[in-house]
């Protein structure tokens, strides 16, 4: 299939597809941020991540409007102030439903699958009664407009590495407060063991809400940046929850690391392979292989090496 | 000090603990000794709030713990090492000790817990996980301390340890209740070791406390005829 190109085509072919892959890489990551938390984390399957997500880009949808229309001026801003938005509108609604659903299933960790996928139906109809079934998009700020060129060739768009910087910014942001604050030591030793961590001195319900509502959040930020890379509808979150599931099993469940590079390996190898092939067999293949590793690797690319 | 009273824990319908009464002064160490099955567990978690009591109150000081929530026992001053210590084992020794912290809202770890156990010291990095029985056993006793008890409860402590460790561990624990001043209520089914760090000896048998002495007066013969089979 590589020989209808030559070697420098090649070479474009695969850098572009590449960057092209990072932005899909940067939703995965900040999808799996999420996931991580709640599901590697918490042991909570949340199949209504999507929508949280999706949340987070009707949130940007209507920021962006809202700029334009009352201070045009400073369109250019509206994407920092749209994420916090999703951020905040996201992590609240994460809050809420802990407090009203997950709260009573922490034992029941199948039944959480059930209640959290008629928890993404139903937010998935009043998307679709609020917003329309239309899909939504946003135009882009100027500077976020246009791309890099590298060579002649190979051209590197400006949303997508903006997004990727983003990425990595909030990335770094969650393994500090899991992983170096009082507060991540907190949640880490709730998720081990809740009834000895409450015997500790830890209120664990409050951790449990915090720990959800940031997984939430994160997922609401993820949907800020895939405004950018897709125009939003009800069930657009949909297509994004397999993968991420994917990814974070894939990455090892309670493995940030892990979740970052098995995250970066999915969407390159699908983003590389697109371009040769269909986009199904893409989808396929990378399916295969990381079914093949699993098989080999149970506990995922990076775990603890711990006595249990 | 802790005063229970006509105290009684039951799992469903099954009642474990049955109209228990008990009482630990300050500054003193009390041992529960009896054998396997007799409550002595669900007695320490109850009072812990791992698990709920279905009746009587438990009193320390003036709080009445029956009806709180663990974490509100540990800032009422109840810590608390249960049985197989329960570390936090993906984490390192110091976040373990942490954890300890959090009802105190301080973020520094004392210093006294490290001179109590100088081997955290050396081993703070490591996973809580990767440490040997004794040591993790330590762990759990400074992570109970980090949130400033005025009562330690502690689940079979000697559970798998050494012997020549746990001779060890009555001294530290007499020497924690000196520097400290706080009350001690330890369930046992080592009698030596009872003996050895405790002022008064109770035996628990079917959830109920059926002999009470001190430790100065206690007979071995007659304590070793509850505890055998």
């Amino acid at each position: 299939m590589f020989a209808d190109y030559s070697s420098s085509e090649l070479l474009a072919i695969f850098a572009m597809q590449g960057f092209a892959g990072l932005s899909l890489f940067s939703i995965f990551v900040l999808m799996a941020l999420g996931l991580a938390i709640i599901f590697g984390q918490m042991g909570v399957i949340n199949m209504a991540h999507g929508e949280f997500m999706i949340l987070g880009a009707y949130m940007t949808y209507l920021t962006s409007n809202l700029f334009e229309a009352l201070m045009p001026g400073l369109y250019g801003a509206y994407f920092i102030v749209a994420m916090v938005v999703a951020f905040v509108s996201a992590g609240a609604l994460g809050a809420l439903v802990e407090w009203a659903m997950i709260r009573r299933l922490y034992h029941r960790p199948l039944d959480t699958l059930l209640a959290t996928w008629g928890l993404s139906l139903i937010l998935q109809q009043c998307y679709r009664s609020i917003f329309g079934a239309r899909e939504v998009g946003v135009s882009l700020p100027d500077w976020l407009m246009g791309s890099v060129a590298v060579t002649d060739m190979i051209e590197i768009p400006i949303n997508g590495l903006f997004v990727m910087v983003l990425t990595l910014l909030i990335a770094a942001g969650v393994y500090y407060l899991m992983y170096r604050s009082n507060w991540g030591g907190q949640v880490r030793a709730v998720v081990q063991n809740r009834p000895m961590a409450g015997a500790v001195g830890i209120n664990t319900g409050k951790v449990d809400r915090m720990t959800f509502a940031l997984g939430c959040g994160i997922a609401g930020v993820a949907g800020s940046a895939f405004t950018m890379i897709g125009s939003t509808g009800p069930t657009s979150g949909q297509l994004y929850i397999v993968d991420t599931f994917l990814v974070v099993v894939f990455g090892g469940a309670a493995s940030l690391l892990g979740t970052i590079a098995s995250a970066f390996t999915i969407s390159q190898a699908q983003s590389t392979m697109e371009f040769f092939l269909s986009g199904s067999m893409a989808k396929v293949l990378t399916l295969l292989v990381v079914v093949g590793i699993l098989m080999l690797r149970p506990q995922g690319l990076f775990s603890l090496k711990i006595r249990r | 000090m802790l005063n229970v009273s006509d105290y009684s824990v039951a799992y469903g319908q099954s009642r474990v603990i049955n109209g228990m009464n008990l009482d630990l002064g300050k500054n003193e160490i009390v041992a529960i000794l009896g054998r396997n099955g007799m409550g002595k567990t669900t007695l320490m978690k109850s009072l812990i709030g791992m698990i709920p009591s279905s009746g009587g109150s438990a009193r320390l000081d003036s709080t009445e713990l029956v009806g709180l929530k663990s974490y509100q026992r540990v800032a009422a001053g109840v810590g608390f090492v249960p049985q197989g210590r329960m570390i936090f084992s993906t984490m390192t020794v110091e976040e373990n000790i942490r954890t300890g912290l959090t009802s105190t809202g301080s973020s520094t770890i004392p210093e006294h817990l490290y001179t109590l156990f100088p081997v955290l010291r050396e081993m703070k990095s490591r996973r809580g996980g990767n440490l040997s029985g004794g040591q993790q056993q330590q762990l759990a006793i400074a992570r109970a301390l980090a949130s400033n008890p005025k009562l330690l409860l502690l689940d079979e402590p000697t559970e798998g340890i050494q012997p020549s460790i746990i001779r060890e561990m009555a001294r530290t624990l007499r020497r924690i209740r000196d520097e400290h001043g706080l009350s001690i209520l330890v369930s046992e089914q080592v009698l030596s070791f009872a003996l050895d760090v405790a002022d008064r000896i109770l035996v628990i048998e079917k959830g109920n406390i059926v002999h009470d002495v001190p430790a100065a007066e206690a007979d071995e013969s007659t304590i070793t005829r509850y505890l055998s089979v």
